[in-house]
């Protein structure tokens, strides 16, 4: 494989299998806190 | 217009409706969804051909302001609304239920084909264990399996494609009858892993094989000079459209079967790229293979390089019966086309049923009987026979172009300035989506993503109209192609002319959908009951 070619499949997986991830963490994050936020049994 | 007594039914008529047991279940039916048949024969080669590793840049810009903001609006729509898509339109505005019917016709036309194409896939799985194909895997596709003749249509009859089709659709049928949660939100959680994981090992297998490297080079080495052609800039968006499901009402109904206090947005943010992450896994394995292919053969890639149909059905099978341990790599294959395009057909077909019982107030058993039964016959009756495989090429080309293209557009349009909706359907998403949406999902949705896929529609007219698509007779795609496109908005619009069933809430978004509520509210989302999920009734 020539090294763009290399570089390209990098990139690609870095930003679209990254972004993946970066999503899944946001939205697990996200849900926990609106959890935490909202669940009045967690002030008792 | 609905009535006291209709709003106090409302929340059991959404019970009734079914829906998923959680955001997980839901994500992973979307994804289902989305990734089918083009993830892993159309995104390769769109690639290769607009440009190859430059290509990420039009992709990822098209991902980003145009398919996941349109996916978000479509969420919005059904999340809100909470109906199948003639529903949701119709509480968003009376007049535009004619929308959701249009979508619902262009389901049911794709679900009729896209079943065949999977039975091919089911019956290729098994022609792997012995390399049926032979030495020659093109004469056998066409000849001794479909038995293709002369460009005509016919009623003669292909056993070897009738039995795995009508096993496609008993599967189906079983699926859908068991209801969202139970049959859709099921079998999504258990194949969607078993999908993923089938790839990775046939990706793991590809790229080990003599020649790999060829091939991934030959899809990644950028051709920067690409980036000035509006062609590829068109079929990037046009690749993120076909493959995401946006905007023909698969996401609609989904989101309609969401909790309503569930994030939208970040849901969404999965879906999108979960979809591209498996085109990016499904490229590297198809091209990994190709490149095998063109050493084993002596050629460059270019010369072994096809998509769709082609792939599938003549290079790969050329590749298994050369490569070590082929059979396993057919079966991988085969069965990841089974798999995603299962999980595609249910998606396609829910929208319909969706549809029916909302209009209908039917029971899950009988709509699914109504719908699946008709759709069934059509597909074996044109998709069975010597011609199944010309109705289909001509029917998904015209379908794909002129069908989900057009409605999309449409639909975007009047939402974003006919009923200046996005504000409320942003407001919507916020309420419990993370990351906000603003100015820029609207703007996005109202401009970027309507443009680019008018830039689409039009190259695509363009062509067809300089030359007959794949110089098919002009009567053939008179009928099977122009003639479908135009029938089905119009019959949409007359189907939106019959009566809601009594009771029916039509203004606005239904009572209790509030995701602003609080929690001790009562949560009228099927969130985890699911009474009639499934029950005849």
């Amino acid at each position: 494989m020539s090294t763009a070619a290399i570089v390209m499949m990098v990139v690609a997986m870095a930003v679209i299998w990254g972004g993946l991830a970066l999503a899944i963490a946001s939205l697990l994050h996200h849900g926990a806190v609106e959890e935490r936020a909202e669940d009045p049994r967690r002030d008792l | 217009m609905s009535t006291p007594a209709g709003q106090a039914a409302q929340p059991d008529q959404e019970r009734r409706r079914g829906g998923f047991s959680s955001r997980r279940v839901f994500i992973l039916a979307a994804i289902g969804s989305a990734v089918g048949l083009g993830n892993i024969w159309r995104f390769p080669y769109v690639a290769y051909e607009n440009g190859g590793g430059a290509f990420l840049l039009p992709y990822l810009v098209a991902l980003l302001t145009a398919g996941i903001p349109f996916l978000l609006l479509d969420y919005a729509i059904g999340h809100r609304h909470r109906g199948s898509a003639p529903l949701s339109f119709a509480r968003l505005r009376r007049g535009t239920e004619g929308l959701g019917w249009w979508q619902v016709g262009i389901c049911f036309v794709i679900a009729v084909y896209y079943a065949a194409v999977i039975a091919w896939a089911l019956r290729y799985t098994f022609f792997s264990l012995d390399e049926a194909w032979g030495a020659d895997p093109e004469g056998f596709f066409f000849g001794e399996f479909l038995q293709a003749g002369d460009v005509r249509v016919t009623a003669d009859v292909v056993p070897g494609v009738l039995w795995p089709l009508a096993l496609v659709w008993l599967a189906v049928l079983v699926i859908m009858a068991l209801g969202v949660q139970r049959g859709i939100g099921v079998t999504s959680l258990v194949v969607i892993p078993v999908l993923v994981l089938a790839f990775a090992a046939l990706v793991v297998q590809a790229l080990l094989l003599p020649g790999a490297g060829a091939g991934l080079d030959a899809l990644f080495a950028p051709e920067w000079s690409a980036l000035t052609s509006a062609s590829v800039w068109a079929a990037a968006f046009g690749q993120i459209f076909f493959s995401l499901s946006v905007g023909f009402g698969i996401m609609i109904t989904y989101a309609s079967y969401v909790g309503r206090r569930e994030d939208m947005v970040g849901s969404g943010l999965v879906v999108g790229f979960s979809n591209s992450g498996f085109e990016l896994l499904a490229g590297i394995g198809v091209f990994a293979a190709l490149g095998f292919m063109a050493q084993a053969n002596g050629v460059p890639v270019d010369e072994v390089a096809s998509g769709g149909i082609g792939l599938a059905f003549i290079a790969f099978p050329a590749i298994i019966s050369e490569a070590p341990a082929g059979a396993l790599l057919g079966v991988l294959f085969f069965g990841a086309l089974v798999i995603a395009g299962i999980t595609s057909l249910i998606s396609v077909i829910e929208v319909v049923i969706s549809a029916v019982r909302d209009k209908l107030d039917t029971g899950r058993l009988t709509a699914t009987l109504a719908v699946g039964v008709p759709a069934a016959v059509l597909s074996l009756v044109l998709f069975s026979t010597t011609s199944g495989i010309y109705v289909l090429d001509v029917v998904d080309h015209f379908v794909n172009q002129y069908g989900i293209l057009v409605v999309a557009l449409v639909s975007m349009l009047v939402v974003a300035w006919a009923l200046r909706a996005l504000p409320v359907l942003g407001a919507h998403l916020n309420v419990h989506g993370r990351p906000r949406v603003g100015t820029g999902w609207r703007l996005l949705t109202s401009v970027v993503a309507p443009a680019g896929l008018a830039v689409v529609l039009v190259l695509a007219l363009r062509d067809d109209l300089a030359a007959p698509y794949e110089d098919y007779p002009a009567w053939l795609l008179l009928v099977l192609g122009w003639a479908l496109v135009v029938a089905l908005p119009l019959i949409g619009f007359l189907l939106a002319r019959l009566p809601w069933r009594a009771g029916t809430h039509l203004d606005g978004p239904p009572p209790g959908s509030d995701p602003a509520e609080p929690l001790h509210a009562p949560d009228p989302a099927p969130h985890t009951r699911h009474q009639d999920d499934g029950g005849p009734r």
